[in-house]
């Protein structure tokens, strides 16, 4: 296993927002976390990433203790996330937001070899190189959000929301590049409210309900679960 | 036409040395949303640590005047950062997670508590810088006769802006310190340490108004251990004018102030002085909410 999160908690003040959650991530996959509002879905993301702490459990990467590390000592071990809402930096370049992508690196070479890599996958943000990164579109923000993640040469990726907000055809626009992504060798755990599109990229799923993981499953299975088409795929 | 240029470089020198001070107020801000009180009595400290090490080095007699006041404004910012440091260590890192509120009562405590130190240590009364450390000629200028300690202020204050602004705006950790004034938890998930760049704008705040302390002390002679009440509040005024948060807006907003309160007490009434750079302030603020370079760009969803 890639990553491991074991009996996970949370606590913000004095209520609980996770229970002990448990899932695992092995190396090459993709794998969906879906669940409504408020569910902890994000809350997971951010006790692995360590910008909220945890109260109790595991998270171990790689033979790493992450929830023993602070937040920009995990960017380090290569565990890379692209937050909710996208959290560009508004009143930098799109050159720059890209640069403090890869602030963690020190390998100018391989930086630039990344960078190119990122131009191919979205040309768009060539383009806009030297424009502020709150004057772009939501589609585009979102792009500079997921290439300002891979500029960290991220081993796993963590996504929050990706399709948040943006048009169908950009997010099967996003979801084709997350595939990509995929190929070319990027771990991917993606929190999607879009179950649907989620679990058509994704290998696997877990289902998170009030702070609990209460399924784990395959994509295709959960794609067919009566259940979770009833609660999640509309029917 | 000679009054009037005079009055201009004037300004200029005294909205330099505002705009060093500014630059402290303004970067704190920007990283932690707080306003740090106390950098007006570090500013005050920075000129009573001039007048002390003049005195017991003397460096501008055993290493010449020009290398001796380089290695003095070292020693001083150095010195000053330090203490900015501490004050960050003591006054406002325990606070990190507590109200607003409490951060601002603890920040006019420091200042409360610096500014009675150097009472303390140095009285109450105005001390006075060494004489004939700067020669006290005038230089031809154009046929303007500028004085040359005006000429140094102006020259020390532009080159130190100049020198934090390339750092802010063209290398990896200016990069890091603006990434974190904007947002400072997706300046962790890029793997900055935050707490290391708020470190650093302590050091590099106070560090700038030590060296405007030690400039005032060159330039008027005279100081007291309540300079730093009306410069930081000059400071502030120019941070707040030029857009809160703002790098270039407190260079912009320091130059500004210094001009108009120059011109304003020449040709209105030196009385006024105050109050005219106020008066001006409110009427920016009307026109212009954020200050003049305050920064507007709309989030999109």
């Amino acid at each position: 296993m890639l990553l491991t999160v074991r009996d996970l908690r949370v606590k913000y003040g004095n209520v609980e927002a996770l229970h002990g959650v448990n899932l695992s991530v092995k190396e090459g996959e993709i794998v969906a976390i879906l669940g409504a509002n408020g569910a902890g879905k994000s809350t997971t993301l951010l006790a692995v990433s360590g910008i909220v702490r945890s109260a109790g459990g595991a998270i171990e990467f790689g033979g790493k203790l992450l929830h023993k590390l602070k937040a920009h000592e995990i960017v380090r071990e290569g565990v890379i996330q692209v937050p909710e809402g996208r959290r560009i930096f508004n009143t930098l370049t799109v050159e720059e937001n890209l640069a403090l992508g890869s602030f963690v690196r020190n390998d100018a070479a391989r930086v630039a070899k990344t960078r190119e890599w990122i131009y191919e996958l979205f040309p768009i943000l060539k383009e806009r190189s030297d424009q502020l990164g709150g004057t772009l579109s939501g589609g585009e923000q979102q792009m500079l959000a997921i290439a300002r993640g891979l500029m960290a040469e991220p081993k796993i990726l963590l996504l929050d929301e990706p399709s948040l907000g943006l048009a169908p055809l950009l997010v099967k626009a996003i979801f084709r590049t997350l595939e990509q992504i995929n190929r070319a060798g990027v771990t991917i755990v993606l929190v999607e409210q879009n179950a649907r599109a989620a679990l058509k990229l994704a290998h696997r799923g877990y289902i998170l309900e009030v702070g609990n993981i209460v399924l784990e499953d395959s994509a295709p299975a959960l794609l067919a679960n009566p259940e979770v088409r009833k609660a999640y795929l509309g029917g | 036409m000679e009054e009037f240029f005079q009055q201009l470089t004037n300004g200029l020198a005294v909205g330099s040395i505002y705009a060093l001070i500014a630059l402290g107020y303004t970067m704190v801000y920007g990283v932690l949303k707080l306003i740090n009180f106390a950098h007006g009595d570090l500013f005050t400290i920075g000129a009573y640590l001039g007048m002390t090490l003049l005195a017991s080095f003397a460096l501008h007699e055993t290493i010449g005047p020009f290398l001796g006041l380089i290695v003095l404004a070292l020693m001083v910012m150095g010195l000053v950062a330090i203490l900015g440091a501490i004050v960050e260590r003591t006054a406002y890192r325990p606070l990190r997670e507590s109200p607003r509120l409490s951060a601002v009562v603890s920040a006019l405590g420091a200042s409360i508590f610096l500014q009675n130190a150097v009472m303390l240590i140095y009285g109450a009364r105005f001390q006075v810088y060494p004489e004939d450390l700067i020669p006290e000629t005038s230089i031809d200028l154009f046929g303007l006769y500028i004085p040359v300690v005006r000429i140094l202020v102006l020259f020390v204050s532009l080159a130190l802006m100049a020198a934090l602004f390339i750092f802010i705006q063209k290398t990896r950790i200016g990069t890091a310190i603006r990434a974190a004034a904007i947002d400072q938890d997706a300046a962790r998930l890029m793997g900055i340490d935050v707490n290391r760049v708020i470190l650093l704008v302590f050091l590099i705040g106070p560090a700038l108004g030590g060296a405007a302390g030690l400039l005032v002390g060159l330039q008027y002679g005279q100081i007291n251990f309540t300079m730093g009440w009306t410069y930081g509040m000059k400071a502030f005024t120019a941070a707040i004018l030029g857009g809160i948060g703002n790098i270039p807006g407190a260079m912009l907003g320091g130059l500004i102030l210094g001009v108009i309160e120059a011109l304003g007490s020449a040709y209105i009434s030196i009385a006024w002085k105050d109050a005219i750079a106020f008066f001006v302030l409110i009427l920016i603020l009307i026109v212009r909410p954020t200050g003049l370079l305050g920064e507007r760009v709309a989030d999109k969803i």
